[in-house]
């Protein structure tokens, strides 16, 4: 196999695991900035992490191998990637820290300000997550200040600039309608009715960003010169499948519901590594210092070795993976005896 | 503040305050899972109220490793950035495969464990804490082969025109010696370290007669298997000292303070004094050991401090090669001598339990044991990552060329204060649970669902 064939691939693959993790992680992440609003009472908010307690923390581990294999696979990327957004990679970290430590600790003491503090925790780390990767997909799509030396120029508020921040907010906009659409396949009872309600309302927040974050991707990113005015299928069946989901949430047909806002995620990350593709980070001092999977990459020997490692776990996690959402398919009732922590 | 100095200060304090948790992960995993296999097999009771309660210590102990893990993948990038480039054809790879092979199997199956009981077929919910606990250790694994790296470099040409190391056999940096040194050094560490807690907290309710079946059982199990673990760990430490001799001089050199070159060569027990070998107070040293530890026999000659700076200032260019050798010292002294005093507890505890350990007076005493196999771990790694200074990769790379060179003073001071402040308040609610379930017995253990500790704010339902 030549190079430029692995380059692409581990391109691909990397992309895959970031879908991955958006896909599965998005709705961990919705579930658990409507943990607060949704659950009043202690036993319906144990209901509700229940509904991804089993499978929040294997979803989260899609982050750390898209992390490791842009390590292996660009190492030029992940260090400048890693170096250059480091406060909001830092917040990130303490996002996820105190938002992993509260779903396994909130339930081990009966005081109630201590669960009332994780539950805050659970929201407020699944919210700040959320938002700063929106943020950070942005600017990558936009482009951010790279010297010749592979080296970021800016800081945290480079980050912080309007296209940003609305990647952001329409990160977390469409992740807490994906969060509300798995609760109302997760769980029963008043519950359902009540997530069923927010997802009606969630979905307007949704489009409207989608919509921004559509127009002001065509001003501020080079998508209209990469990809042309139509960018192709992808982005407008994600789209469409965004719009669509609203009609199925107005009939309660949840699975359908869930299934469209997933392809709505889906294919906007993939509509993302196109604006990228073949860049990696792109330059705003100077085009041509952008990172590309050509300048970036490892050797053909590692990605080599690295791609047989992936050809055979990456389908045994899947199958396992998989085989949990299937053990724990059913409802989650809200009552005492069936709710475990 | 210098930004290099306040980097390897945060590298330091982050991956010292991840390893307080992993060693006890490793090691605990795998007392879970044969406790549970025995409840399986025999349907006693008492294996099973064993199984749920060190689960339980296990999971509070777990979820820190994990969070704070996290901040160890990306930290490589955020703070070291130069570093990942110039290893980034080699490094990534073992980390990549460790997220692959070892982070999914844990973590999906610790789901599958902590939620699919009653719920799961009971085979699979076995099978699930093995997987969590073979999970965890390949993780240590994986990790120690990348750390081995650094400390050995194996596998690499180096490429002409970047000076970066490249990958040429994957295979040596699979099977590195440094790496499965300090693999199963690990594993066996963590094996200590479970069975000190276990006995620890053991001795506490046995000192009250508390759940006597469980925890008499408990204290009888981890005293063989923390005797075993202890030697093991002696062993393999041997075996790493001779490979640090041939590998890493220096750092030998540096764990001996041993200025000059010796033939034989003494081993210092201990020194008042300062230790820049100018003006030696008093030490107690014994003829011939470091020999003994370095090359396997008595006679052989190890090479002294001085040798060797002056070996590498004429190899690597002029510059301070010499480790901060009070810590390495020091470290050295109080893993090995804590070492030595868990396996000779180990070997009390077997001994004690041939009567009847209920009537012993120092029972109350024993919990005390759990600090012992934190203080060996911790100042094992610090000799070990204090001992390659300057390095960052053995005669590759300095750690002060390693570091991110975006990063400005105040970023790291935002960053570092960051972390003490949540790890902080992780680990005074981790001590607390930890504490009130180690106190609470099994019996508060085995009430799985919510209404064992109901909640005010759900009250009425």
């Amino acid at each position: 196999m030549s190079h430029e064939f692995l380059q692409v691939l581990w391109f691909i693959l990397i992309a895959i695991l970031w879908v991955g993790f958006y896909f599965l992680e998005g709705f961990d992440f919705g579930v658990g900035m409507l943990l607060p609003f949704l659950g009043k009472k202690d036993m319906e908010r144990r209901a509700i992490i229940n509904a991804i307690g089993a499978t929040w923390d294997g979803n989260e581990v899609w982050l750390l191998t898209a992390g490791g294999a842009t390590f292996a696979a660009f190492p030029q990327w992940y260090a400048t990637m890693f170096s250059g957004f480091y406060l909001a990679l830092f917040l990130l970290l303490v996002a996820l820290i105190i938002r992993g430590i509260a779903f396994e600790y909130r339930s081990k003491d009966a005081n109630p300000k201590w669960r009332t503090t994780f539950d805050w925790m659970i929201a407020v780390g699944s919210f700040l997550a959320a938002l700063l990767l929106g943020v950070a997909f942005a600017n990558l799509a936009e482009g951010v200040p790279i010297n010749a030396k592979m080296m970021f120029t800016g800081n945290l508020f480079t980050l912080l600039n309007p296209y940003g921040l609305i990647g952001g907010l329409t990160t977390v906009s469409v992740f807490l309608l994906h969060g509300a659409n798995f609760l109302g396949l997760k769980l029963e009872g008043e519950l359902r009715e009540r997530v069923n309600e927010f997802a009606k309302k969630l979905y307007f927040a949704a489009i409207a960003l989608s919509l921004i974050l559509l127009v002001t991707t065509y001003i501020f990113t080079d998508i209209y010169a990469h990809l042309g005015l139509n960018p192709g299928i992808i982005p407008v069946a994600g789209l469409a499948a965004l719009f669509v989901s609203g009609y199925f949430i107005n009939r309660r047909h949840e699975g359908w519901a869930f299934i469209m806002v997933a392809v709505n995620i889906v294919f906007t990350l993939i509509t993302f590594f196109m604006i990228l593709f073949p860049r990696v980070m792109i330059s705003s001092t100077d085009p041509s210092y952008s990172l590309t999977i050509y300048n970036a990459s490892a050797s053909a020997y590692t990605l080599s070795v690295m791609s047989i490692v992936a050809s055979i776990f990456v389908p045994i996690v899947l199958i396992y993976q998989g085989w949990t959402y299937y053990m724990f398919r059913k409802r989650i009732a809200t009552k005492k005896k069936s709710l475990v922590y | 503040m210098d930004p290099l100095i306040l980097s390897r200060w945060q590298f330091a304090l982050t991956t010292v305050y991840h390893f307080l948790f992993v060693p006890l992960t490793l090691g605990l995993g795998w007392f879970v899972a044969f406790m549970q296999t025995r409840y399986y097999q025999t349907r006693d009771e008492t294996f099973h109220k064993m199984a749920k309660f060190w689960g339980k210590l296990f999971l509070i102990n777990f979820a820190i490793g994990v969070v704070t893990g996290i901040v160890q993948e990306f930290q490589f990038g955020m703070n070291w950035s130069e570093y990942s480039r110039f290893v980034g054809d080699i490094f990534g790879a073992p980390l990549a495969i460790e997220a692959l092979l070892a982070f999914f199997m844990e973590s999906t199956f610790l789901g599958i464990w902590i939620f699919g009981e009653g719920k799961v077929p009971e085979r699979v919910h076995l099978a699930a804490i093995w997987l969590v606990a073979i999970g965890s250790n390949l993780s240590a694994l994986w990790i120690l082969l990348a750390n081995g790296w650094m400390q050995h470099p194996v596998g690499y040409v180096i490429d002409p025109t970047t000076g970066h190391p490249m990958l040429n056999d994957f295979f040596a940096l699979a099977t590195n010696p440094k790496g499965w040194l300090f693999f199963a050094h690990t594993l066996v560490a963590g094996l200590a370290m479970a069975s000190f807690l276990i006995l620890g907290v053991s001795a506490y309710h046995i000192a009250r007669k508390r759940s006597l079946e469980v925890f008499k059982r408990s204290f009888q199990m981890a005293a063989i298997v923390g005797l075993v673990a202890a030697v093991l760990v002696i062993i393999d430490g041997d075996s790493q000292g001779k490979y640090v001799y041939e590998t890493q001089p220096m750092k030998m050199a540096s764990i001996e303070a041993l200025w000059n070159t010796e033939q034989p060569a003494s081993f210092s027990v201990l020194t008042i004094g300062d230790l820049s070998g100018k003006k030696e107070v008093w030490a107690l040293t014994v003829p011939d050991i470091t020999s003994l530890l370095a090359c396997n026999n008595f006679s052989c000659a190890v090479q002294g401090v001085y040798a060797i700076q002056a070996q590498y200032q004429q190899k690597y260019g002029p510059g301070d090669y010499i480790p901060l050798m009070v810590f390495v010292y020091w470290g050295f002294r109080l893993m090995v001598g804590v070492g030595f005093l868990m396996a000779l507890l180990a070997i009390l505890f077997l001994f004690a339990m041939r009567k009847d350990i209920t009537k012993a007076k120092w029972m109350k005493w024993v919990p005390w044991v759990i600090v012992l196999p934190y203080v060996a771990t911790t100042s094992g790694w610090i000799v070990t990552e204090m001992g390659r200074q300057p390095w960052i990769v053995q005669g590759l790379l300095k750690v002060q060329d390693a570091v991110s060179p975006n990063l400005t003073t105040v970023d790291l001071l935002i960053s570092l204060i960051g972390y003490l402040l949540v790890y902080g308040a992780l680990i005074v609610a981790d001590f607390y649970l930890m504490k009130k379930y180690a106190i609470l017995g099994p019996d508060a253990a085995m009430q799985e669902s919510v209404d064992a500790a109901p909640a005010v704010i759900g009250a009425q339902d």
